[in-house]
C-alpha cells in the first residue's frame, strides 16, 4: 500500500504534502534506526552459554543526546507547521475577494448555496443546489459551513481540506482549486445512519465556464424555485 | 496503623511488621484526601461546563433572584456552614474523649445536614411548581444538574454521618482512635465548601 | 496516633482463618487483591473476545460490503437480515468495538488486573489499603459490563454515535434512532467510572503508605511507578467523563440542553470535556504497559534498566503533559485555530519523553545477554510496534497534515499500533510473565511462541496497510467504501486486511487455549521461574493470603541483574540481604 499521497488540486495542498513527506522522511529515519537497532541487538546480544550481560545503569551523556535531538526535531517540525497552518486555517487567512459559498450539512446531504448577482450570500437571490459543488479555477473560495443536525465534516481529499460543520456554529474555511475536473466531497465525521453515503461531486470549471453554469442554473431556479433542491 | 485494616480481615498473617515511612497520615485519611481530589474534578466538569455555557449565552440566564429564591437558599447556606461548625465540634469532642459531646454534635450535624436537603427538596418543589424545570433552557439545565449533584453528595454525607453517629453511640470512637469521625469530617467540609462556590455562582451572580 | 492494630472493623465477618473462608468469600466476594486481579483478568479477557468479534463483523463488511456474512444468519433481523450487515448495526459495531476495547478490555487489563495483582506484591504489602473497597470496585465493574452488553438487545439497537459519543448525535435520539441503547451506554460508563475511581484511590494510598521497609520511592519497579501515575490520571480524569456523561444522559432523558444547540447548548463542550478526560485516558492505556515492559525487558536482557531515573521522570512527564494536549483531537472541530497551534506544540513535546523511553529500552537490551522467553518476545514487539504508533502520531500532531489525515484510516492505523501493537502486546507479555505467579504453573512456551509470531505477523498485515488507506484519504467509520469513486481502487487492500484480520483473530484461540490449559496442565513454576528480582518472586507461586510469610526488607532497586555483587547468579533479588547491606530504617506498624 502506497504511502504516497494522491494527486492534489488546490493552492495550498502542495504545502501540506511537502510537510507530510518531510515528516515521512524524518519518522522513516527514526523508524529505521529503532527497528534495525532492535534486530541488531536481538542477534548480537542473544543469550549464550556462560554469557554475561554488561552491568550498567546507563549513560547520562547518551540520554542527553537523544533527548535533545528529539526535542530539536519536533520543535522544528512544529515551527514549520505553525506557519502553514496559519496560512490555511488562521483567523485572518481568508484571501480578500474570495467567492463566498454556503455549505450546509444535513443528514445525509450537502446543501450548497451560491451567491446571486450581488456576489453575497444570504440575500434572497442565492442559488441552492443539493450535493453539487461547482467552483471556478484558480479563484479563492470561502465556504461558510453550517449544519442542520449532527456534526458533519467537509472533506475534499484532492484539495487537502477538511473542516467540521457544527450545528449552532458558523465556520469559514477557504481553498483555491488549481485543476479543472471532477472531484469528490465526503463527510468525514460519523453523522448517523447514512454517513457513508453523504457524498457530493465537486466540479471545477474554467472561470468563464463557471459563470456560464451559474447563470444557467440561476435562470432555471428562477423558473422553478424548488426544483433544484429536489434534484 | 497502615496495616491495621488489612490485619482485621486476616489473622493468619504475621504479627504487625514494619513499613517504609509513607505520607505520615493513616490510610483512611490519605484515601479520603485522594478521593476528594477526584470529587474536585467531578465538580470542575460541572462548573466548567456552566461557565462555558454561560459565557456563550449570558442572555439565557435570568437576573439573580428573579427565578431562584435567594433568601431561602441563603438561610440554607447558613445552615450548612453551621453544620461544618458542629462537625468541627464533634471532632474536637472525639479528641477530648468526651463521648456525650461527640454524640450530641454528630447528631446535630446529621439533623442540620438533613434539613439542608429538606429545604432543597422544598425549593425544587416550588421551582417545578412555577414551571422552572431541568428542560427550561440552559438555566434550568445547569441549575438542576449542579445543585442536584451537590444535594446528592450531601445526602450521601448524611447517610454516612448517620452510620458514624450510630457507631459513636456504641462507643467506638476513643480519644486515641476516632478515624471515622475525622474522615467523614473531611468529606463534610468539602461538600460545604463546594456549596459556597455553587451558591455564589448559581444564585448570586 | 497510638497503636490501633487492635481496632477491628467488622470482627464477625472478617475474623475467620484464611483457609477456613468459604468458597464464596475466597473466590467470589474475595477481598484478596490477587483474587480480585484474577477476576478482573477473566472479565476483561471476556470483553476482549467480545470486542474482537465485533471487529470481525466490521472487517467483513469493509472487505465484502453488502455480501452475506458466513454464519451471520444467526443475527437478528434488526442487525443483519440474512447475514447482510445493516448500516445502523455497523455504526453500533464501530461504537461498541471501541467502547468495549477501551473501557472493558484494555483499561481493566492494565489497571484492574495488574494494578491489583502487582502493587501489593511488588511493594511488599499484605494487601491493598482498602480491601473491601477493592472488592466493591470489581463487583461494580461487572454490572457495568452487563449493562453495556444489554444495549445490543434493546429496542432501537445499541449506541451508534462512536465510542467518543460526539454530541449532538449522541444527545438527540432523533438523529440516530437509538435512545435506550445510548442511555445504557452512558449509565454503564458512569458506573464503570465509579469502579475505576474506587480502584485508583486505593492504589494511590497503598503505594504511598504501605511499602515494605527499604522500598523507597526510587527502588520501586517501573511498573509500580507507571501504575502510580496512571492511578492519579484515572482519579482525576474519570470524574470529568462522569460529569460529561451525566450531562449527556440528562440531555437524552430530562430534556436539558447542555450539548444541543437549539437552546444555546454547545456540541464542542462535549468534545472538550470528553477529550480532557480522553487524552489522559490514552496515557492510562499506555503507561502501565510501558512500566511492565520495562520490568520484562530488564529481566529478559539480564541487565539493569537503562536510565532508571529518566524513565521515572519520563513517566511523570507523560502523565503531566497528557493534561495539556486534548485539543489535538479537535483541530478540525472549529476550535480557535490559534489554540490548535498551542496544542500542536504541546503534543509534539510528548514525543520527547516517549523517545527517552524507547531509547532506554534499547539501551537496556544493548550489551545484554538476552533470553527470548515468550514475555520478552512480546515486550520487544511492544517497543517495535509502539515506535510505529508513536511516529505516526507525529503526522497527526502536525496541524496542517492533520487537515488531510484526520478521521481517515491513518488514525485507525495509529491508534491500533498504540493500543494493540502497544498495550495489547504488553498485556500478552505481562500475562505470560506473571501467569506462573498467579496460577503456580507456566503457560506452554512453544505454543506461546507460535501465538506470538502469528499475532505479530497478522497484526502488521492488518494495520500497516491502513496507513496507506489513510494516505489515500479513506475515511474511517464508513459502512461501505465502495460508495466513493476515489476509494474503489482500494477495495483490494480492504479485502486483504479483512482476511488478515480473520487470521489474527483465529491466532488468539491459541492464546486462549494455552491460557486455560496452563491452569490445569502447565509445568509447575516454582517461586521464581524467570529469575527475577521483584519482591513478588520471593514468595510462593501463587502467594498465600497475606502475600509474604515474613515481611520482606528491601536492600536495593529492582533491576540488579548481572550485578558483580551476585556471585553465583546473574540476578540479585530486592530482598536478598548481602553482608554489606544495612537494615533499612523501619517504621513500626500501627503508627
Amino acid at each position: 500500500m502506497s504511502w504516497l499521497l494522491p494527486p492534489h488540486a488546490s493552492s495550498y495542498a502542495a504545502d501540506i504534502d511537502w510537510l507530510y513527506y518531510l515528516i515521512l522522511i524524518i519518522t522513516g529515519i527514526a523508524f529505521l534506526v529503532v527497528q534495525i537497532g532492535l534486530v541488531w541487538f536481538i542477534i548480537k546480544y542473544r543469550a549464550r552459554p556462560n554469557g554475561k550481560a554488561l552491568y550498567t545503569h546507563g549513560f547520562a551523556k547518551a540520554e542527553w543526546i537523544w533527548t535533545s535531538v528529539t526535542a530539536v526535531v519536533v520543535v522544528v517540525i512544529g515551527l514549520l507547521s505553525a506557519g502553514v497552518w496559519d496560512r490555511i486555517k488562521g483567523r485572518d487567512s481568508i484571501p480578500p475577494g474570495a467567492i463566498p459559498i454556503g455549505i450546509h450539512g444535513k443528514q445525509f446531504e450537502w446543501h450548497i448555496s451560491y451567491p446571486g448577482a450581488d456576489g453575497q450570500l444570504g440575500t434572497g437571490d442565492d442559488l441552492s443546489i443539493r450535493n453539487q459543488l461547482h467552483l471556478p479555477l484558480n479563484k479563492p473560495v470561502v465556504a461558510t459551513l453550517t449544519s442542520e443536525d449532527a456534526i458533519h465534516s467537509f472533506f475534499i481529499p484532492a484539495f487537502r481540506i477538511k473542516q467540521d460543520a457544527v450545528p449552532g456554529m458558523t465556520i469559514r474555511v477557504w481553498f483555491q482549486p488549481t485543476d479543472t475536473g471532477t472531484f469528490e466531497l465526503a463527510c468525514a465525521e460519523l453523522c448517523g445512519l447514512g454517513h457513508y453515503r453523504m457524498r457530493a461531486v465537486v466540479t471545477v470549471h474554467a472561470e468563464a465556464e463557471y459563470q456560464r453554469w451559474l447563470d444557467e442554473r440561476g435562470r432555471a431556479a428562477a423558473a422553478s424555485p424548488t426544483a433544484l433542491l429536489q434534484r | 496503623m497502615a496495616h491495621a485494616h488489612a490485619l482485621t480481615h486476616d489473622d493468619v498473617m504475621r504479627p504487625p511488621a514494619g513499613r517504609e515511612p509513607g505520607s505520615g497520615v493513616y490510610n483512611e485519611k490519605l484515601g479520603m484526601w485522594v478521593f476528594l481530589g477526584s470529587e474536585v474534578m467531578f465538580f470542575t466538569s460541572l462548573i466548567g461546563a456552566y461557565i462555558i455555557l454561560r459565557f456563550g449565552h449570558p442572555e439565557k440566564w435570568a437576573p439573580p433572584g428573579e427565578v431562584l429564591n435567594v433568601p431561602v437558599t441563603a438561610v440554607n447556606t447558613f445552615l450548612l456552614i453551621c453544620s461544618s461548625v458542629t462537625m468541627v465540634k464533634a471532632f474536637a469532642s472525639a479528641q477530648d474523649g468526651n463521648q456525650r459531646a461527640l454524640r450530641s454534635w454528630l447528631l446535630a450535624t446529621v439533623l442540620i445536614g438533613a434539613s439542608f436537603v429538606g429545604v432543597q427538596v422544598y425549593e425544587y418543589a416550588e421551582l417545578v411548581h412555577k414551571g422552572f424545570v431541568p428542560s427550561e433552557g440552559l438555566y434550568g439545565s445547569t441549575f438542576f444538574t449542579m445543585t442536584g449533584f451537590h444535594g446528592f453528595h450531601v445526602t450521601v454525607g448524611v447517610l454516612c454521618m448517620m452510620f458514624v453517629t450510630w457507631r459513636a453511640f456504641q462507643g467506638k470512637y476513643t480519644a486515641t482512635d476516632h478515624r471515622g469521625v475525622e474522615v467523614i469530617g473531611l468529606y463534610w467540609h468539602f461538600v460545604d465548601l463546594v456549596w459556597i462556590i455553587l451558591f455564589t455562582i448559581v444564585y448570586l451572580i | 496516633m497510638a497503636s490501633t492494630a487492635a481496632v477491628v472493623h467488622e470482627p464477625a465477618l472478617e475474623h475467620a482463618h484464611a483457609d477456613d473462608r468459604p468458597f464464596i468469600r475466597k473466590y467470589i466476594f474475595s477481598t484478596d487483591h490477587k483474587i480480585i486481579g484474577i477476576q478482573f483478568l477473566l472479565m476483561s479477557l471476556f470483553f476482549l473476545l467480545i470486542g474482537g468479534m465485533l471487529a470481525m463483523v466490521i472487517r467483513w463488511q469493509l472487505g465484502f460490503p453488502g455480501r452475506a456474512m458466513p454464519g451471520g444468519g444467526v443475527l437478528p433481523e434488526t442487525m443483519a437480515p440474512g447475514g447482510i450487515v445493516l448500516p445502523e448495526f455497523y455504526n453500533s459495531l464501530v461504537t461498541m468495538h471501541g467502547t468495549f476495547m477501551v473501557f472493558f478490555a484494555i483499561m481493566p487489563l492494565l489497571v484492574g488486573v495488574f494494578g491489583n495483582y502487582l502493587i501489593p506484591l511488588k511493594i511488599g504489602a499484605p494487601d491493598m489499603a482498602f480491601p473491601r473497597i477493592n472488592m466493591a470496585s470489581f463487583w461494580i465493574a461487572v454490572p457495568a459490563g452487563l449493562i453495556m452488553l444489554a444495549g445490543f438487545f434493546v429496542e432501537g439497537g445499541h449506541a451508534a454515535a462512536g465510542w467518543t459519543g460526539y454530541a449532538p448525535l449522541s444527545a438527540n435520539p432523533e438523529l440516530t434512532g437509538v435512545s435506550l441503547g445510548q442511555q445504557l451506554w452512558c449509565v454503564s460508563l458512569i458506573i464503570l467510572g465509579l469502579s475505576s475511581i474506587m480502584g485508583s484511590f486505593n492504589y494511590i494510598t497503598t503505594i504511598i503508605n504501605m511499602r515494605a521497609p527499604g522500598m523507597i520511592w526510587f527502588r520501586l519497579p517501573l511498573s509500580i511507578w507507571a501504575l502510580f501515575i496512571t492511578a492519579i490520571l484515572v482519579l482525576l480524569a474519570m470524574p470529568i467523563l462522569s460529569g460529561a456523561l451525566i450531562m449527556l444522559l440528562f440531555d437524552q432523558t430530562l430534556g436539558t440542553h447542555f450539548f444541543l444547540p437549539a437552546q444555546g447548548g454547545q456540541p464542542l463542550l462535549w468534545q472538550h470535556l470528553f477529550w480532557f478526560f480522553g487524552h489522559p485516558e490514552v496515557y492510562i492505556l499506555i503507561l502501565p504497559a510501558m512500566g511492565m515492559v520495562s520490568d520484562i525487558i530488564a529481566n529478559g536482557s539480564r541487565k539493569p534498566i537503562f536510565g532508571y531515573t529518566s524513565m521515572v521522570l519520563a513517566i511523570i512527564a507523560i502523565g503531566a503533559l497528557g493534561w495539556g494536549v486534548w485539543g489535538h483531537h479537535m483541530f478540525m472541530s472549529g476550535m480557535n485555530p490559534t489554540l490548535g497551534t498551542g496544542f500542536m506544540i504541546s503534543t509534539l513535546l510528548i514525543s520527547v519523553p516517549s523517545a527517552i523511553k524507547t531509547f532506554n529500552w534499547m539501551g537496556t537490551m544493548w550489551g545484554g545477554n538476552i533470553r527470548f522467553h515468550v514475555p520478552m518476545l512480546h515486550a520487544v514487539a511492544f517497543v517495535s510496534m509502539f515506535v510505529i504508533g508513536g511516529l505516526s502520531g507525529v503526522f497527526m500532531a502536525t496541524t496542517p497534515v492533520d487537515i488531510y489525515i484526520h478521521d481517515t484510516y491513518f488514525i485507525v492505523a495509529h491508534l491500533h499500533y498504540v493500543l494493540f501493537g502497544g498495550s495489547l502486546f504488553a498485556i500478552f507479555a505481562a500475562v505470560t510473565f506473571w501467569y506462573p505467579k498467579m496460577f503456580g504453573r507456566l503457560m506452554n512456551p512453544l505454543w506461546g511462541k507460535v501465538h506470538f509470531w502469528l499475532t505479530f505477523i497478522f497484526f502488521n498485515a492488518v494495520f500497516f496497510p491502513m496507513h496507506g488507506l489513510g494516505a489515500q484519504g479513506h475515511m474511517r467509520r464508513i459502512y461501505d467504501p465502495t460508495e466513493y469513486e476515489f476509494l474503489a481502487p482500494l477495495q483490494g487492500v480492504n479485502r486483504m486486511i479483512t482476511i488478515s484480520a480473520f487470521l489474527l483473530f483465529t491466532a488468539q484461540i491459541i492464546f486462549l487455549v494455552n491460557f486455560i490449559a496452563g491452569w490445569f496442565k502447565g509445568a509447575k513454576a516454582g517461586p521464581n521461574p524467570w529469575q527475577d528480582n521483584g519482591l513478588e518472586w520471593a514468595t510462593p507461586s501463587p502467594p498465600p493470603h497475606g502475600n509474604f510469610p515474613v515481611t520482606p526488607h528491601v536492600y536495593r532497586g529492582p533491576y540488579e541483574f548481572s550485578s558483580p555483587l551476585a556471585v553465583d547468579d546473574d540476578y540479585l533479588p530486592q530482598s536478598r540481604k548481602l553482608e554489606t547491606d544495612r537494615e533499612p530504617a523501619v517504621l513500626p506498624a500501627g503508627d
